[in-house]
């Protein structure tokens, strides 16, 4: 059997999740230049508010078509509020101060976010089921479950939505202009604090749809998923350009395809069984990374900017 | 700057005056031990309370406290108070080690319970060992922690302090890799673990096991702590044409493994050990871990005349945490190093010795004499400090819940 077109699916899934989340990094640092840390933790509490719709809202028995695009609605409305109270009340008052300030800030929100979702969401002190959509179709040698469509189809979706956005509408326009030159934006009438909110609620959305795909798909969730998805989304956003929304859904893709196929395939080369399988995926992923900043610093799809560090 | 200086010596003299207040009450709680009352004396109990493992760390926890509360009601030494103190080591080796250290600097300890993962206990052996203090583990596994690591050619025990009230991985690999084969009649198994000291070993010995019976490995990969995406890995596994997949580590991960599993296709049954022998694994895990087993130290607790009261106690307290896996071990723990305390008091006229490190290097040559029924059967320790009860039950997940289906001894092949 023929495995390649299935790990490339797989690669692809797990990518279109990384890219998802990766859009929020890349979207606050395009903007305020601010690697968001707690990012990977506003995805995770995007899954709790999904799971709580689920759980303590929706009456038992709920037909899935209806449940999930509640769930969805839940889990966005915590997300895009955490991470717009995030905005407001832990980075805007650092906005002048030194960027480490901030960064520092990002780590203890996520730290913080965990603990209290540890200590008094009821039962996240160990994995929560979530209702998984498991029904798996077999297209030609490719098997796949509904939660992958339902990932493809989000993912599909979200960024044609966020491309037209940033194109076509003012508010879109608003933000291009203002991750240009803030400064100059502002001259020109446009209310960047209110564009800086939107940059992170959108980042908000778009993890908590990632976070409820991730639920579908893999059936459980659990208080600390947020960190390692999130330091993989944030290498995606660097792999792909970071402030680039397309190199973010682009660099998610290549990330996922590449540890998929180099946990799937580097221990068949002769001399390297040492290093495949499941537990090399990483480090081959953080080569990746490496070589491809060697040769492009500015990332897959980034631009050069002279005068940002 | 006057007002300052005043606030200063105001805080100054304040903390002064509160340090003096705590002072003087040791004085009188040393006081009162002095006069014979009543001494406590601590045990230290370390396992994961939080985070991964949890549930069966805090049944390890709970299974100490229970033998605790009863032999302070008992009065089993007349004239010592018990008091346990958990330490939380998050399934950490660093986190182990500071407790450990934690636990033999304090001065009313006598002994410690845990931990929960072998390579947690690695870090901590030394520590115990320098401070001469018995350490009991109810749930480490991997044989060189009492055989030194060569153990499958020169036995040799490392630390005179440590001891367990659970079997080991070369008994327990031996038993699922005899029951995959003969009992399930498996004959190609897929084999992963989590490169942890537990899960490693593990699989390792089973790998060699099933191969010595007939069985055929057809290959191994191996899973990161906390990975949750086994797409890669479960496409590997439909290819290989395994009828069984055997893994070596703990449920945080397997519980993953065996819904992506299921979900793509792959019915073939998960095979486990101690470690994902826990009622998460099947909540975690829901329908697609039916039919998976687990092979777990001991005889089923609920089987267990002597284990019906603890099992009563432990519901009525509400403790939290699944007492399934570990908690009877760990009461059995707990007492061996009570009934310890005990031996040496009786030795000693009836006081309690008042050299702490005098009474600690006692209770551990008591423990290694240990010799009395627990709640899991004959509690006594070899020379290498394991323990003379070898029996293991293969567990299999049937209608949601962990049914034993065999109970016995390894065959070595």
């Amino acid at each position: 059997m023929n495995t390649l077109p299935q790990q490339l699916a797989n690669g692809l899934l797990l990518g279109s999740m990384y890219g998802l989340i990766a859009i929020g990094y890349t979207m606050v640092y395009g903007i305020v230049q601010l690697i968001n840390f707690a990012h990977g933790e506003i995805f995770m509490t995007g899954a709790f508010g999904a799971f709580t719709v689920y759980f303590y809202i929706l009456p038992d028995g709920t037909a899935m078509t209806v449940a999930i695009p509640l769930m969805l609605i839940g889990g966005g409305l915590v997300a895009v509020l955490i991470a717009v109270g995030a905005e407001r009340f832990a980075y805007r008052p650092l906005r002048g101060a030194p960027r480490l300030a901030p960064l520092i800030t990002a780590i203890g929100l996520s730290l913080a976010l965990q603990e209290v979702v540890r200590n008094f969401y009821p039962g996240a002190d160990r994995a929560i089921a979530f209702p998984g959509l498991d029904a798996t179709h077999d297209i030609g040698s490719i098997t796949i479950k509904d939660a992958d469509i339902f990932l493809i189809l989000a993912a599909i979706i979200c960024m044609a939505a966020l491309a037209f956005f940033v194109r076509k509408s003012r508010t879109g326009r608003a933000m291009q202009a203002t991750a240009q030159d803030p400064d100059t934006a502002q001259l020109m009438g446009i209310d960047t604090n209110r564009i800086i909110v939107i940059a992170f609620a959108i980042g908000g959305f778009f993890a908590a749809v990632a976070a409820l795909a991730y639920g579908l798909k893999y059936g459980n969730i659990d208080y600390r998923m947020g960190f390692l998805m999130g330091l993989k989304a944030f290498t995606a956003a660097v792999l792909g350009g970071i402030g680039n929304i397309y190199g973010a859904m682009l660099g998610g893709l290549v990330l996922g395809v590449a540890e998929t196929l180099a946990s799937a395939y580097i221990d068949e080369i002769p001399g390297m069984q040492q290093l495949g399988g499941q537990s090399w995926a990483n480090v081959w992923a953080f080569c990746l990374l490496i070589l491809v900043l060697l040769v492009r610093p500015q990332g897959l799809l980034g631009e050069r900017v002279a005068d940002r560090a | 700057m006057r007002r300052s200086l005043v606030i200063l010596t105001s805080v100054l003299a304040t903390g002064a005056l509160s340090l003096t207040a705590c002072g003087s009450r040791d004085d009188n709680g040393g006081g009162d031990s002095d006069n014979g009352k009543t001494t406590t004396l601590t045990i230290g109990v370390d396992a994961p309370l939080s985070g991964e493992n949890s549930t069966t760390g805090l049944g390890l926890q709970y299974g100490s406290q229970i033998a605790v509360d009863e032999a302070n009601e008992k009065k089993l030494v007349p004239g010592v108070t018990f008091k346990l103190k958990a330490y939380d080591d998050k399934a950490q080796p660093a986190t182990g080690q500071t407790n450990a250290t934690a636990i033999t600097g304090d001065k009313t300890a006598v002994g410690a319970v845990g931990p929960l993962n072998s390579g947690v206990a690695q870090t901590m052996q030394q520590v115990f060992a320098s401070a001469n203090m018995v350490q009991i583990s109810p749930a480490n596994t991997a044989p060189e922690l009492t055989q030194g690591k060569d153990w499958q050619t020169d036995k040799k025990r490392p630390f005179k302090t440590y001891f367990r009230t659970s079997t080991t991985d070369e008994l327990q690999g031996s038993f699922a890799a005899d029951y995959a084969f003969n009992g399930l009649k498996k004959k190609k198994a897929f084999v992963v673990d989590d490169k942890q000291t537990y899960g490693a070993g593990l699989a390792k010995i089973f790998n060699e096991q099933f191969k010595k019976f007939g069985g055929k490995v057809v290959e191994t990969d191996h899973v990161n702590t906390g990975d949750k995406d086994f797409g890669s890995l479960v496409t590997k596994i439909k290819n290989s044409g395994a009828d069984v997949l055997y893994y070596g580590g703990q449920y945080d991960e397997s519980a993953l493994l065996t819904k992506q599993m299921k979900d793509a296709g792959v019915k073939i049954p998960l095979f486990g050990g101690d470690g994902m022998f826990a009622t998460t694994y099947i909540e975690a895990g829901g329908a697609a871990t039916e039919g998976d087993l687990a092979t777990a130290i001991g005889v089923p607790a609920d089987t267990l005349p002597a284990a019906k009261t603890f099992i009563e106690t432990y519901k009525s307290k509400g403790y939290k945490g699944d007492y399934g896996a570990y908690g009877t071990y760990a009461y059995d723990a707990t007492t061996a190093i009570i009934k310890a305390v005990k031996a040496v008091v009786d030795a000693n006229d009836g006081k309690v010795p008042s050299d702490i490190n005098d009474l600690r290097s006692k209770v551990v040559d008591e423990v290694q004499k240990s010799d009395f029924e627990g709640l899991t059967g004959k509690v006594a320790f070899d020379e290498y400090g394991d323990t003379t009860n070898k029996q293991l039950t293969v567990y299999q997940v049937t209608k949601g819940e962990w049914k034993a289906v065999k109970t016995g001894t390894a065959d070595l092949g």
